[in-house]
């Protein structure tokens, strides 16, 4: 996204990623570009189907290579993942970059002890002794809170609680002190007030590590909570990009505006109606032409017929870094915004 | 959102009753259910002879009142309880110990063919869209069910009826004969709110109703569930564990704590000013969609150590209490009371020793006062 001279710590350019199926092709993601530093959080949101998993999968290079179809380039620390080989992505993957899934009870291995399956992923990655390894996950087993850590090193995930188990799996992530974390739908399964001590974790977390952070999420609490930008994505491709404050307080596309009004708000006075989407998200085999959001559009009378029939570009929008894909010029949109969705939000 | 038909087009033969004006009905009106001292303990079995061993104590004695045409949430975490009150007032379980008081008449213990009748008056909506509709059934079943098995006296037969429930809310009509996996997670979530409005209840328990579907669904079934209690007048206890959703859905809030009821109050006053220690930490927990009071929010967060004890073995005193920041040693030897705390009205209750008063320093952050 961003189009300067040096290049970020993490570069993605023109993902796509396509599964072949009997019914059609899958376009899961359809032309994704964006840019991120360390020490920065990318929140990525969208409701389900909308390709938000699935562009983690791809950064991972966690696909099946028989059915999916991956394009593109991903770049990151100057090296490309797309086109490397196997081996080489292997040997990044647990090390350099690592992934946080959103069930810690089927992401774990119930056969094996949290401590040894934290063991074998730093072993993986270092040639170390049992030993030493052991009281490095000892060791990240305390930093990520859990008490008693030498003593619960050797239990199993069934014996941890929820909130555990995802401390637990942030410490297996972390243990091989990664430049790119990404959290998929990190505090979905957990309640919220062991969320709130996961979210207030992986904070101080990314300060002491000084990872490059994405949170994918459909949480817009969560969202605004971590992330310094935010990415909005909708049947498989980014519909608006923007720091954090610019998505919350001046957003543009019309889906974003729908999420926000789609949310009771605690810290707002209550609302007498939500202000929903109308209908359905696309099916990803069968997309609409166009705008793929303009079935839903309120807005899309006003486009003069593009909007179903050419699809828009990623756009500069009114603010910094801020990038929109609408037909509506910017003037147009931020006027909708200010005088015909905001208000609706805003009353009691 | 969706057009709805005029109400009245619809009629299984039973007059609707008058909607609620303003929403918040006088505390002193007849409740419409009623419930005392409502226990459910689960044994825990053990060996060939299954001998009891234990007891999950699930709901662990709670009282609370449903008035006519209110909205009461029950909200909680995991393992609080709040699923297994819902599924004890609509009796899909038995009450260990106390009562459920239905329209003035003891509903605890009826057996299937007296309760009968009496499901016609309490439906149920479930949190799985999947797996709470029969794959085998067309939606046409399935929605006529209730209708078909109360031997409901339809003016122009079942289909008619199941359509115009359909068209009620807000799916095509014409999908009569489809099969729930043509439908997508909120449509299906439609067709189970069109069965349980088939038979007009007067009370709906709603466990979960929303949070499997995605936001912008959530917040058409949540406009849907609105207008229908407008349209009908009924009465819902809307069990979930999103405080903010409750918040924009009900009058009234009762907070879970490991089978108990912890606080109870109107909806204004349990946001803006809890007294239970735990209604203060859920409520501080939620994440603002406000990057800007992102610094604010965490320093005001009230960050609970560990895990919910188990319901097996709960806690001495005051459940709370292993978790707690103000706990001394009372809280250990005598359970708190659910009763007015403070200069609290009657409506809200509290069940602590040491109730948080507004503006007071809270577990190491700054004076609390704005959790609204």
């Amino acid at each position: 996204m961003t189009q300067s001279v040096t290049q970020p710590f993490l570069e993605v350019k023109d993902l796509k990623v396509h599964f072949n199926t009997d019914d059609g092709v899958v376009r899961s993601v359809d032309g994704l570009t964006f840019g991120l530093e360390r020490g920065r959080t990318l929140g990525i949101v969208g409701e389900s189907g909308s390709g938000k998993s699935v562009t983690s999968l791809g950064i991972m290079g966690i696909y099946n290579k028989r059915n999916a179809d991956v394009t593109g380039e991903i770049w990151l620390d100057g090296q490309e993942l797309v086109n490397a080989s196997p081996e080489s992505v292997r040997k990044l993957r647990g090390n350099k970059l690592a992934m946080i899934f959103q069930d810690p009870l089927s992401a774990m291995h119930p056969y094996y002890s949290v401590g040894k399956q934290i063991i074998e992923a730093y072993q993986v990655h270092h040639n170390v002794s049992n030993q030493v390894a052991r009281k490095h996950a000892v060791d990240m087993l305390g930093r990520v809170g859990i008490p008693q850590p030498e003593r619960r090193v050797d239990d199993y995930p069934h014996q941890f609680s929820g909130g555990m188990r995802q401390r637990a799996m942030i410490a297996m992530a972390l243990v091989n002190d990664p430049q790119l974390l990404i959290a998929d739908e990190p505090t979905t399964a957990l309640d919220v007030t062991v969320q709130a001590q996961i979210l207030d974790l992986m904070h101080t977390l990314q300060e002491e590590f000084n990872s490059a952070l994405i949170v994918i999420t459909h949480d817009l609490g969560v969202v605004a909570e971590l992330a310094d930008d935010v990415l909005v994505m909708y049947g498989g491709r980014c519909v608006e990009f923007g720091s954090a404050t610019t998505i919350f307080d001046r957003p543009e596309h019309p889906y974003t505006w729908g999420l926000l009004g789609s949310m009771p708000r605690m810290d707002r006075p209550n609302l007498e109606r939500l202000v929903p989407i109308p209908g359905l998200p696309p099916s990803l085999i069968n997309l609409p032409t166009g705008c793929h959001f303009h079935p839903r559009c309120a807005y899309e009378p006003r486009t003069g017929g593009l909007g179903s029939t050419v699809t828009p570009e990623l756009t500069r929008a009114g603010g910094t870094n801020h990038l929109v894909r609408c037909h509506l010029p910017t003037e147009e949109r931020q006027r909708i915004w200010a005088q015909e969705v905001k208000p609706k939000l805003e009353a009691s | 959102m969706t057009d709805r038909n005029d109400p009245g087009a619809f009629d299984p033969g039973r007059d609707p009753s008058p909607a609620p004006v303003g929403g918040v009905p006088a505390p002193q009106s007849e409740p419409l259910l009623s419930v005392q001292g409502l226990e459910k303990h689960f044994p825990i079995t053990k060996g060939v002879l299954r001998r009891t061993v234990g007891a999950v104590r699930a709901v662990d004695g709670i009282d609370f009142e449903v008035y006519k045409g209110e909205t009461l949430g029950l909200v909680g975490e995991s393992g609080c309880g709040k699923s297994t009150t819902g599924r004890l007032l609509t009796r899909l379980l038995e009450p260990t110990n106390g009562k459920i008081i239905f329209e003035g008449r003891d509903i605890s213990h009826l057996g299937q063919g007296k309760l009968r009748p009496m499901r016609r008056d309490m439906q149920m909506i479930f949190q799985d869209p999947f797996s709470s509709l029969n794959p085998r059934h067309t939606v046409g079943t399935i929605v006529g069910a209730p209708l078909r098995i109360q031997g409901v006296k339809t003016e122009h037969g079942i289909k008619r009826a199941v359509q115009d429930l359909l068209k009620l809310v807000g799916l095509n009509p014409e999908h009569y004969n489809r099969y729930p996996h043509e439908f997508s997670g909120g449509q299906r979530q439609r067709i189970g709110i069109a069965r349980t409005l088939a038979l007009r209840p007067k009370m709906i328990v709603a466990d979960e109703p929303v949070s499997a579907l995605d936001v912008s669904i959530q917040a058409q079934v949540v406009n849907l569930l609105d207008d229908l209690q407008t349209d009908f007048g009924l009465t819902y206890v809307f069990i979930a564990h999103d405080l903010s959703v409750v918040r924009h859905i009900s009058n009234r809030v009762a907070v879970m704590y490991l089978g108990k009821v912890v606080e109870i109050a109107d909806r204004d006053t349990l946001y803006v000013s809890p007294r239970h220690p735990y209604t203060v930490a859920l409520l501080s927990a939620v994440p603002v969609p406000d990057p800007r009071r992102r610094d604010r929010a965490q320093r005001e967060r009230v960050l609970l150590t560990g895990d919910v004890p188990s319901p097996i073995d709960p806690p001495s005193g005051c459940r709370f209490r292993t978790r707690c920041w103000k706990a001394q040693e009372i809280c250990a030897t005598e359970e708190p009371p659910l009763v007015p705390r403070l200069d609290d009205p009657v409506s809200h209750q509290t069940a602590c020793h040491f109730p948080v008063v507004e503006g007071e320093a809270v577990a190491g952050r700054k004076p609390a006062g704005a959790n609204a």
